[in-house]
């Protein structure tokens, strides 16, 4: 594997949908490269600090918000010398994104006072009143005809569903909750998935046409729902909650087939426990050379990792949450299913070091990865069963079914990932930290072979 | 006077309780007896001699006697001795003293039993009270957890509210403050994605809206029901194969008057539809009728299955037992045959296993360091290996680039006297041509231009063999002049149409000049272009 220098750039570097071109801003400055060479093929200049990129589902364009000047501004990539500046003016912006067909920009005011939808083919504007101010508070179908949004009046919630097309409203209705926290469609885009906030464990199923299909309430009193996954093939909707444990739906009756349980001893024989120990560095004595480089310096201050097998049973480290905070550092809150159905990844928020991968055929806990620090993210691969994970290391591991194996990404000790992207084609990923960001190929073989650049 | 005494007496039977220590002191109050257990037995026959051995002995009777008297006159009961300083004992009064205890001692008895019940009673009345208590706690904090939910989202809606109110003021604000300045500003308006022209919004797209939107739902429900129908098919395609081989299974005389007893009739019945509804394609009705038959019919088969195999095993059982004592002597005979074989057997593998075991420690005894020292001792043999052959490969590469280098150079040199050598010649026909107008000489200049150098035939073997094998290294210690004509002409021979300098990029080896020139004439010769060199040679000498 060999890594070029970490890439000096600030934040939301992305990759876009389709294969070539790769964006991320520095200050008020977009630079927009190619995937595969790293080499910049347009600069642009932005008016002000840029807070958020997105590129349009086609890859031709690209919106900057600048959130504190309440600007958006677009660029082409086809015609570097088109412009285009939404101005928000005195109404602020908290949020902007794309619609789904590449042409419209969704700006959020501030203080959730409405949402413009800007068009960039006709003059028209339309306006969302009353969205709500939750964490997923706007969701498209995965084909991108509807948009359902969380709407508040009158201190009750509602949800309106809209036609990309034209944005006309198709179904409006009010919600049994009594704090929308989120809503998520199914991958079929016939289902729509709204919980409620953490106080209320409820989690409520409509239909595309606003019928609601089932409700489902685990428990009354503790904390409810933390996040929630749906399977791709819209067949298991998996929700994570505050008592650490997950349950999954079955799209048939809506009722929980199982729940998954992360205690803080595994001792299932069938389960392998992967741990993360740290190896000390090999020092060629052969390729020491005077002054030393950049890279063998590095090499070797740097702690190198691998995995070990560890026997079961395992004790994991376990952080007794803090009783009288809000949030409490409890629960699963991350889970994500594989690309082919067949896995789901958890992270049990009180056992912050480890992810758990469970296998959805067999409805088993499959392996659990037993990192050094905190898990900071993890993705998987969108083509095949592969799961990525950074913990704020320089390093990123992945997880397959034939194994698993630590990246190093050589180069300055400190390089922190805190985040990960998978390009569409499953190819490379983008890692990224607070400040820079690095590209990593992987090879098309199932072997981990990984060759990785980062741009200099 | 009288003292209690802790008295600690051996267990002396099992069927007698046991006998806890105590120490008690006149004054405690009797509701503290509640607390202690007390239980005195009463020594069983066979070692009354002993216990009442520990007391009172030959020797120390008339303490023993003086002491009872004491106790008993505490106690309340009249002295046992006849006269007050006396020896003599009053029969009747120690008799009466002892039926007076007897008596005590039930009624100690039966409190006790009271005591005791009275203390289990209250023992589960805690119980149930703690644990009423809990759930009344329990429900008590739910109540007050209730409680603050209301309140809290009472006093959160009066909040939002307000917010709310906040918030329509702003939007009032920011909506009347109409910007000068417009809000978008685009270069110019970008394609649909679709290519398509936007439509009004209108009913009938509203309509259309609605249809697609059902579309989308229905065509979701009938690919969801498909798949549940393939599924039931081959469920039930599973469960007839299951049906089909249990009735295999069981043998026909299941079938017979044993089980006609009660739903014979049911059976035969059952059968018959089993046998319609087997000819019919039954995965295609789905009736609730016909799926309730199968199942039944499943369960009926396997219930008939499970008695058959109990019954077998019965019979197996009980055919082993009873046929115990026939086969006694027989089985028991070879019974220890196959004992004493397989304890050779034993035997032998032990010992396989014991020299396995021998041998994979030998194997393992080196410990990790030294197996790593090993690894690496491979490794690093590979590795010196390696760097041999990289070292070689280096070398060789330099080598190529030498002779690359001058056989480049040799080539434009060559170009270069090519030229001259045209001019050279252009001049010497010139000169020739004059020369056999003016005068018929033979020029010996010419001639010695071919035998003038030393080594004229090895000469033109060297460059034709290195002309056919080595682009490279030229010999600078010939000559240059003839070794340059003798080169052309050489060429010109032996390459017809292959310009020498170019089309030799893959000659390597830097061969030996003396053996090379063996072989080279021998091979130049053999080629057939020796004549043609000789015939040439021959042409031009006039």
């Amino acid at each position: 594997p060999w890594f070029l220098e970490v890439f000096k750039a600030r934040i939301l570097p992305q990759l876009s949908p389709v294969l070539s071109p790769q964006a991320s801003c520095i200050q008020h400055r977009l630079v927009v490269r190619d995937a595969s060479s790293l080499q910049i093929l347009q600069l642009y200049t932005c008016l002000d600090q840029i807070q958020y990129i997105e590129w349009s589902s086609d890859s031709l364009f690209i919106l900057c918000a600048m959130y504190k000047r309440g600007i958006v501004q677009v660029w082409s990539l086809e015609q570097p010398d088109w412009h285009c500046k939404i101005d928000e003016g005195s109404a602020g912006l908290v949020a902007s994104c794309w619609s789904p067909d590449g042409r419209h920009i969704l700006n959020t005011t501030e203080f959730h006072l409405r949402i413009t939808v800007w068009s960039l083919c006709t003059k028209s504007v339309s306006y969302i009143k009353y969205p709500k101010a939750c964490q997923q508070g706007m969701a498209f179908t995965k084909d991108g005809r509807y948009m359902a949004v969380a709407e508040r009046r009158d201190c009750k919630d509602f949800i309106s569903i809209f036609v990309c097309n034209n944005w006309q409203l198709l179904r409006h209705f009010d919600t049994e909750t009594q704090d929308l926290f989120g809503i998520e469609w199914a991958p079929n885009g016939c289902v729509l998935a709204a919980w409620d906030t953490c106080l209320e464990y409820k989690v409520l199923l409509y239909s595309l046409d606003g019928r609601l299909l089932s409700s489902y309430r685990a428990y009354e009193w503790p904390l409810g729902v933390k996040g929630i996954a749906w399977s791709p093939s819209s067949q298991f909707l998996a929700i994570g909650s505050f008592d650490e444990k997950v349950r999954i739906l079955n799209h048939v009756t809506w009722k929980k087939i199982t729940e998954f349980d992360h205690p803080a001893t595994i001792s299932s024989k069938k389960t392998i426990v992967y741990k993360e120990v740290e190896k000390s560095p090999t020092v060629d004595t052969e390729r020491l050379t005077f002054p030393p480089t950049r890279a063998l310096a590095s090499s070797l201050f740097s702690t190198q990792s691998k995995y070990d097998i560890s026997q079961v049973p395992v004790s994991l480290q376990y952080i007794k949450p803090v009783a009288d905070r809000a949030n409490p550092k409890v629960g699963v809150g991350m889970l994500a299913f594989s690309a082919d159905n067949c896995f789901l990844a958890t992270k049990n928020d009180n056992i912050p070091n480890a992810v758990w991968i469970w296998d959805i055929r067999k409805l088993k806990l499959s392996v659990v990865l037993e990192q050094l620090c905190t898990i900071q993210a993890f993705q998987w691969d969108p083509c095949q069963p592969r799961l990525a994970v950074c913990t704020g290391s320089s390093r990123v591991y992945l997880w397959s079914p034939a194994g698993c194996v630590v990246v190093q990404v050589p180069g300055e000790g400190d390089f922190q990932i805190t985040s990960i992207s998978w390009h569409c084609s499953g190819d490379s990923m983008l890692l990224l930290s607070k400040e820079n960001f690095c590209v990593c190929y992987l090879e098309r073989e199932e072997r981990k072979g990984v060759k990785t650049c980062c741009p200099v | 006077m009288g003292d209690w005494k802790a008295i600690t007496v051996p267990l002396l039977s099992s069927g007698s309780k046991n006998i806890f220590p105590y120490t008690s002191e006149r004054k405690r109050s009797p509701t503290s007896m509640n607390s202690q257990v007390l239980r005195l037995s009463l020594p069983s026959p066979k070692n009354m001699y002993n216990f009442f051995g520990a007391f009172c002995t030959e020797e120390n009777l008339e303490q023993s006697i003086s002491y009872i008297d004491r106790e008993l006159t505490t106690m309340g009961f009249p002295s046992i001795y006849a006269e007050p300083k006396g020896k003599e004992l009053n029969l009747v009064c120690i008799i009466n003293c002892m039926n007076e205890l007897l008596v005590l001692q039930h009624k100690n008895l039966r409190a006790q039993e009271e005591v005791e019940i009275q203390h289990l009673k209250l023992g589960s009345d805690m119980d149930h009270l703690q644990n009423c208590y809990a759930k009344l706690k329990v429900q008590k904090l739910q109540n007050i957890i209730s409680s603050r939910a209301t309140q809290y989202n009472h006093d959160m809606k009066r909040k939002e509210r307000e917010y709310n109110k906040l918030r329509e003021r702003l939007h009032q604000l920011v909506m009347n403050k109409k910007d000068k300045k417009l809000a978008m500003e685009v270069l110019n308006y970008v394609g649909r994605a679709d290519g398509k022209r936007g439509a009004w919004r209108t009913d009938k797209t509203e309509a259309r809206n609605e249809e697609e939107m059902y579309k989308v739902l229905l065509s979701d429900y009938e690919q969801r029901q498909k798949q549940l129908l393939l599924e039931n098919a081959e469920l039930k395609k599973v469960l007839q194969q299951m049906k089909k081989d249990i009735i295999s299974l069981l043998p026909p005389q299941k079938q017979k008057p044993k089980e006609r007893s009660e739903d014979g009739l049911v059976l035969s019945d059952q059968e018959e539809d089993i046998g319609e509804l087997n000819k019919e394609n039954m995965w295609e009705l789905s009736c609730e009728t016909v799926r309730e038959q199968l199942t039944n019919s499943i369960r009926k088969q396997w219930r008939m299955l499970k008695n058959h195999v109990e019954k077998l095993d019965n019979q197996v059982s009980r055919g082993h037992s009873g046929a115990w004592n026939e086969k006694d002597v027989i089985s028991r005979e070879d019974h220890e045959l196959e004992t004493g074989k397989l304890e050779l057997e034993i035997q032998q593998c032990k010992e396989m296993i014991k020299t396995q075991q021998q041998l994979l420690q030998q194997q393992l005894t080196c410990d990790d360091d030294t197996t790593l020292l090993l690894q690496d001792c491979y490794l690093l043999e590979e590795r010196e290996r390696l760097q041999e052959e990289w070292r070689l490969f280096r070398e060789q590469k330099k080598n190529f680039e030498k002779e690359r280098k001058s056989f480049t150079e040799a080539a434009i040199r060559l170009g270069l006297e090519r030229k001259a050598f045209e001019e050279d010649r252009g001049a010497w026909l010139k000169h020739q041509f004059l020369s056999m107008t003016a005068d018929c000489k033979p020029e010996n200049t010419t001639a010695s231009a071919f035998l003038r150098s030393s080594d004229p035939d090895i000469r033109l073997v060297k460059s034709a063999s290195r002309q056919r094998r080595l682009p490279s290294v030229l010999s600078p210690a010939v000559s240059p002049e003839p070794f340059q004509i003798s080169q052309y002409i050489a060429q010109n021979s032996v390459a017809s149409e292959k310009p020498a300098a170019d089309n030799m990029p893959n000659l390597w080896v830097e061969g030996d000049d003396k053996e090379e020139t063996e072989e080279c004439t021998k091979s130049w010769e053999d080629s057939g272009v020796g004549p043609l060199f000789r015939n040439l040679h021959m042409e031009q000498l006039p």
